[in-house]
């Protein structure tokens, strides 16, 4: 398990990686500036580091302190979602059954 | 006797006037849009209105009211939505141009349950871009001012939930609050502002921010007025999981109670360094009065409080980038034109529709979710939750509830915090603890700075102890009267 990376900023390769992995397609300027303002929280958060968590159970969810952990799951039956016609209407493009989209495979 | 926006009623004032037959409900609904038309332009709280649904329902509830049927617990209310929240038939932005146009083909459950109880639906109201923020200066649609005075910010996310009750465009609002977006805003705008316990509020409908963080809840002009609207939208919903089947009380019921016998609980570490003095003296006084009245003044300590901030922001942002994928231009909101594949459009719709907070927080929720950085990150963030809710857990076996600032300062000016991201995300300090640990709490207002700014006391309760929140936010309320 590796450590909070202290004082390791993030470069500017991490950033262009972590804009392709969040489909994000930043301008010059904005991954210098987006670079900047990461590396300051980045530094922020490092200061987690100074709390010894090694026995401490990660908390992902605040239902499981309610005592509200899903014990009511609604039975696996089929109900009526909404009608296609509505869905469509929001479209950018659409054949009025499918979502129309430039083609995905690159050649 | 209840403390009320002037010229527009409270909720019991308006009930009563509907039973007199005074029609009422169209009265109040012109006053918000009479408000509304006047200050709009300058406030900026409102995105869309909806003039001719709510006039039909006002004048439905009247004709109802001159019959003498029985009312539901909010007829007549008018009552404003954030914009983050859908409702069929208006426009849906969540304050982004990325849903610029789109129109939901569905209400919330939320929003639903205002309007079968009565409730006359206003409008849809401004807020940060996807509830990021906590100015009101990050949506697409211009800044919302504070109407308290107009070259400040009302706070956010939900300045415009907060600022269209201050300047009483409505009797009261539905905000939503994911690190302080319903309590800031209520502190910096002088209303009360409620957060409710996670789960206790059904989140089907809520343009989702941080699905483990998001809560609805209501501003209103006073207490009484907040805790009826919470009582309307509570309660367990098959369309979201996520929701409690714990029983809604009256949240009205022991709202009188007063503080006597009551432990409160002062935290040490709310009162330390980068709290404004006269912030520090309001809330300081505020806790005096409640002594004075009965309680007992504890202090504590919830100790890591200062990991809050950095935990927020590890959490908040990578659940935030995982619910803003669905937002690529495929099946609705902005498509860049002209793409040549389908990756290129994601990309330029993207890059197009968000605007830079939006993109700095999905950035880095990504980043601490990558490879090599999750454990570091992510699940160490998740390990001080848990740190920070114990603090919490152990804090409740000796208090009823903790008072308090609401937030370090009274509301700054439109752009001085607009440049430094870090420093806008430090005015969380005060309300991003209870967001973590899923506790319930309000703001309600203590008093004005010496330059007329107002300041909030925050009151925390336990999980599903919202009933001794409104009672003691009551009380404060009466002591400032």
């Amino acid at each position: 398990m590796s450590d909070l990376k202290q004082s390791q900023p993030a470069a500017a390769e991490d950033v262009r990686r972590v804009a392709e992995l969040a489909h994000l397609e930043l301008t010059p300027e904005e991954e210098v500036r987006m670079g900047r303002d990461l590396n300051a929280v980045l530094g922020y958060i490092a200061q987690l580091n100074e709390l010894d968590t090694s026995s401490v159970e990660p908390m992902a969810q605040v239902a499981e302190v309610l005592g509200n952990v899903s014990s009511s799951l609604r039975a696996d039956v089929p109900r009526p979602s909404l009608p296609r016609e509505a869905v469509m209407n929001s479209a950018p493009e659409t054949d009025g059954t499918f979502f129309k989209v430039p083609k995905v495979i690159e050649r | 006797m209840t403390k009320t926006n002037s010229a527009l009623p409270s909720i019991a004032e308006l009930h009563a006037a509907l039973a007199a037959r005074k029609a009422a409900a169209t009265a109040a609904t012109q006053v918000c849009y009479e408000r509304i038309d006047a200050g709009n332009p300058t406030i900026n709280a409102y995105l869309a209105l909806d003039r001719e649904g709510a006039l039909k329902k006002a004048s439905e509830i009247d004709a109802s009211a001159a019959k003498g049927e029985p009312l539901p617990a909010l007829a007549g209310v008018p009552i404003g939505i954030k914009d983050v929240l859908t409702q069929r038939g208006l426009p849906a932005t969540a304050g982004s141009k990325i849903l610029e146009g789109y129109r939901p083909p569905y209400t919330a459950t939320a929003v639903q349950r205002l309007a079968d109880a009565g409730a006359v639906l206003l409008g849809k109201l401004n807020c940060d871009e996807f509830a990021m923020g906590s100015s009101n200066e990050n949506s697409a649609y211009g800044p919302v001012r504070n109407p308290r005075a107009t070259d400040r910010v009302p706070g956010g996310s939900s300045g415009g939930s907060a600022a269209a009750v201050a300047a009483r465009m409505a009797v009261a609002t539905l905000g939503t609050d994911t690190g302080g977006s319903i309590r800031q805003p209520a502190s910096f705008c002088g209303v009360v502002g409620v957060l409710p316990t996670y789960g206790r509020v059904s989140r089907y409908g809520l343009i989702a921010f941080a699905s483990s963080l998001d809560r609805i809840g209501p501003f209103a002009a006073n207490v009484r007025d907040a805790a009826t609207v919470l009582g309307v939208i509570a309660g367990q919903d098959t369309m979201d999981a996520t929701s409690s089947a714990e029983p809604v009380p009256d949240y009205t019921a022991d709202l009188e109670a007063g503080v006597r016998g009551l432990r409160l609980g002062v935290p040490a570490e709310y009162f330390a360094e980068g709290l404004d003095p006269e912030v520090r003296q309001a809330v300081e006084a505020a806790i005096e009065q409640l002594r004075a009245a009965g309680a007992e003044i504890k202090p504590i300590s919830l100790s890591h409080t200062r990991y809050a901030v950095p935990t927020y922001y590890v959490i908040a942002t990578a659940e935030a980038s995982a619910n803003l994928a669905r937002f690529d231009g495929v099946r609705y909101g902005y498509r860049a034109p002209d793409s040549n594949t389908l990756s290129a459009m994601y990309r330029r719709s993207r890059e197009g529709g968000f605007g830079p907070e939006v993109k700095r927080r999905i950035l880095l929720g990504t980043y601490v979710l990558s490879a090599g950085y999750y454990d570091a990150y992510y699940k160490k963030a998740q390990q001080v939750r848990r740190l920070l809710t114990n603090d919490f857990l152990s804090a409740f076996q000796q208090v009823d509830a903790i008072l308090t600032p609401t937030a370090p300062t009274p509301a700054f000016k439109l752009g001085e915090k607009a440049d430094d991201p870090m420093a806008m995300y430090l005015a969380d300090i005060y309300t991003v603890t209870a967001s973590l640990a899923g506790i319930c709490g309000l703001s309600v207002p203590c008093g004005d700075s010496r330059e007329g700014l107002p300041i909030g006391l925050q009151i925390l309760g336990k999980h599903f102890d919202e009933s001794t929140v409104f009672r003691v936010g009551q009380a404060v309320e009466e002591l400032q009267s």
